[in-house]
């Protein structure tokens, strides 16, 4: 039964140390008392030490003002001399003890030699017999040139009693530094329970689903307000990426199962009523390149998820930008002259770009085959790219680069221009056109990775599209 | 040729095991890692296809590691349903040749495995400077092309395009294939620029010749013949 309730305590303080309140309170006490120990020390040492000190002080100088009186004075006897001081001692303080070489008595008014004192011109702090009492004395044997032995020494009852009163205060002053310790760690506890526990009621309800509800920020406490303020942007994030899988999950419904059904309902269809293998080679023909509209719509919906989840920044390299735009326009030329469109651009020399190569190649690309597919004969596509320096009111203040992409086109409507990035969306005069609605989605993942944004306008009639990125993340 | 092919899945490993004996290839395979590295190491082939992510822990990335290792420089083709351009770079890296994104069509599968045995094939120690087929040539160092004797005016992409295909020539070439390696481009576009472009090759170097050599194979991609 004992050992059971042992271990029922030993479990209960395991579980409490593992509270992170106590343990912050239980070092606040450590620390308080440590230091409070540390000043008591002091005192002690200031106080008691140098009373001490200066006794031992006192004693050497009447030791050497004895040798010294001697010496002038060959006349004189020891004994003389001694008597004299004690006569002269009116606090009565002082100790002295002449024996001759057999450790008989001379004078002094101590009344035997104490036993423990062997050695000469060493410290002692010993009960000594006087004539009229006992008391705590510290004393330090000399040997006399005559063969006697001289003690002398300092009473230090004064002393005894100021550390005993000592002892007390700092008890005294221990229990109380004990109890603002404990209180202080108690009410430390408190206060980190009661922060932690706001957090964790809202961490708990954005848990059961409610991701509306975040950390309050109460513009007090610095620190707090910055820890919040960052799980807070975090939520945010979160709260951005599910509205992406719910808006993924919504495509995958709609815009991946029309061509699903379309390739199914073929299929079923020749199964049932063809005729004969022409009919049938047709139709799974259709199938196949249905299929692979399909596969080109996977591939581009994990390619945006995947730059969205930002894995791809180790990737980022510096390269000119001009340079992938000059390839860009030479690829896309004869198509222009093609369809009698016309592609002009204006570029600067050359502008260092830090960032993925390969996905710029891409975003650049998804635009211009925009602006062709919606441009009509004559018309002119121009591309052109800048450095602007950052403006004051800006958040960032490093150089960006501009890029647009400007095209006499159909053009889109305000609300459409709008909903241009959203997946899978498709403007109703876009509709007999290839593609997935899925390009301009690709284009902002892309531009959203490296820092920057992208803005589409009317250019009446016609599009522009306007991407600006910082030069470098930093 | 010998092909070994390490595929676990039976759908598309009798599709491709199919395709190739029809192209007269006399094909090996293995449905995991272990007895794919095992006939790697033992047997000699002209091509190994493996496929990326196989079941037990000797994956296809495994095995080309293990080939290269030994110094093995059997062209390698991997197979993947992964997309990533991550992933086809750690491909490369690893010793592989050549990457082809599942779902595949079976003449893109075909085109790779032509161009890489053709590849391997050429002695890298003797390097190129001139092609011809048929009546036409082109000079590698001086980047000039001519037919019937007759130089052909070529732009410098031009030139690359044609290099290409003439490198190739007698096999087909799929646009992913022209839009990687000409161009350096990782994704497709949704125009049809690859054909706008060989349609301008062809206004040069077929055109005032009579006979055409740059042939469109349907469902496929294009190929140089004569």
């Amino acid at each position: 039964m004992k050992v059971f309730s042992f271990r029922r305590l030993t479990a209960l303080t395991r579980i409490k140390l593992r509270s992170v309140s106590l343990r912050f309170g239980l070092a606040y006490a450590v620390l308080f008392i440590g230091s409070a120990m540390l000043f008591l020390s002091f005192i002690w040492w200031g106080t008691v030490g140098l009373i001490e000190r200066q006794t031992e002080q006192s004693i050497t100088s009447d030791a050497h003002l004895i040798f010294n009186a001697l010496q002038l004075h060959k006349d004189t006897s020891l004994n003389t001399l001694i008597n004299e001081r004690l006569e002269q001692d009116i606090d009565d303080n002082a100790l002295y003890l002449l024996v001759n070489k057999n450790g008989k008595r001379i004078t002094g008014n101590l009344i035997e030699w104490p036993s423990v004192i062997k050695t000469t011109h060493s410290w002692y702090t010993i009960l000594v017999k006087r004539v009229d009492i006992d008391n705590v004395a510290k004393v330090r044997a000399y040997d006399m040139p005559g063969g006697e032995r001289l003690l002398i020494g300092r009473d230090m009852r004064g002393l005894t009693e100021l550390s005993h009163m000592l002892t007390k205060v700092l008890l005294w002053v221990c229990v109380m530094i004990a109890l603002l310790a404990f209180s202080g760690g108690l009410l430390t506890r408190r206060l980190l329970r009661r922060i932690i526990s706001s957090i964790s009621r809202t961490t708990s309800a954005i848990t059961q689903g409610d991701m509306t509800r975040r950390l309050p920020v109460h513009g007090q406490d610095k620190e707090l307000d910055a820890v919040s303020a960052t799980v807070n942007e975090m939520l945010d994030r979160i709260a951005r990426l599910m509205d992406g899988v719910k808006q993924v999950s919504n495509s995958i419904a709609h815009d991946l199962r029309t061509p699903l059904t379309r390739a199914r309902n073929q299929l079923e269809e020749a199964v049932i009523h063809a005729t004969n293998e022409d009919e049938l080679r047709a139709v799974i023909n259709q199938t196949i390149r249905g299929l692979d509209h399909l596969t080109n719509i996977c591939s581009a919906l994990l390619r945006i998820a995947q730059i969205e989840a930002g894995a791809r920044r180790s990737a980022f390299t510096q390269f000119d930008f001009v340079a992938i735009l000059h390839d860009i326009i030479e690829f896309y030329e004869p198509v222009a002259e093609e369809e009698n469109l016309k592609l002009t651009h204006s570029f600067p020399e050359t502008l260092m770009f830090f960032g993925d190569r390969t996905m710029f190649q891409q975003a650049v690309v998804n635009l211009v085959d925009n602006a062709i597919k919606f441009s009509p004969a004559g018309g002119v596509i121009t591309l052109s790219l800048k450095v602007i320096s950052p403006q004051p009111d800006q958040k960032s203040s490093h150089p960006q680069m501009e890029l647009i992409v400007e095209d006499q086109g159909t053009g889109m409507t305000e609300a459409d221009m709008a909903r241009a990035t959203e997946r899978f969306f498709r403007a109703d005069q876009a509709r007999n056109t290839p593609g997935s609605g899925l390009g301009l989605s690709l284009v902002q993942a892309i531009v959203q990775l490296h820092g920057g944004t992208i803005s589409l306008s009317s250019t009446n009639p016609g599009l522009r599209v306007v991407i600006t990125a910082p030069l470098s993340l930093a | 040729m010998r092909i070994l092919l390490v595929e676990d899945d039976p759908t598309v490993k009798s599709f491709i095991v199919r395709g190739l004996k029809e192209a007269g290839h006399s094909v090996e395979y293995a449905d995991n890692g272990k007895d794919g590295l095992a006939l790697a190491t033992n047997v000699q082939f002209d091509i190994i296809i493996l496929d990326r992510m196989l079941p037990s822990d000797v994956d296809g990335l495994h095995i080309v590691e293990a080939l290269r290792k030994k110094n093995d420089a059997t062209p390698v083709l991997l197979l993947s349903a992964l997309s990533d351009v991550d992933e086809k770079v750690a491909g490369l890296q690893a010793g592989a040749d050549d990457y082809v994104t599942k779902p595949f069509s079976f003449s893109e599968l075909q085109a790779r495995i032509d161009a890489l045995v053709r590849r391997n094939r050429n002695d890298p120690q003797l390097p190129l400077t001139r092609l011809a087929i048929g009546d036409l040539e082109i000079d590698l160092l001086s980047r000039t092309a001519k037919r019937a004797g007759q130089k052909i005016d070529l732009q410098p992409r031009e030139f690359r395009l044609l290099e290409f295909l003439m490198r190739n020539a007698g096999q087909v070439v799929t646009r992913t294939m022209l839009l990687e390696n000409v161009w350096d481009y990782h994704f497709d576009p949704q125009t049809n620029v690859i054909d706008v472009h060989i349609s301008r090759l062809r206004q040069k170097i077929d055109k005032p010749f009579g006979r055409p050599l740059v042939h469109t194979i349907r469902n496929a991609g294009y190929m140089l013949q004569e």
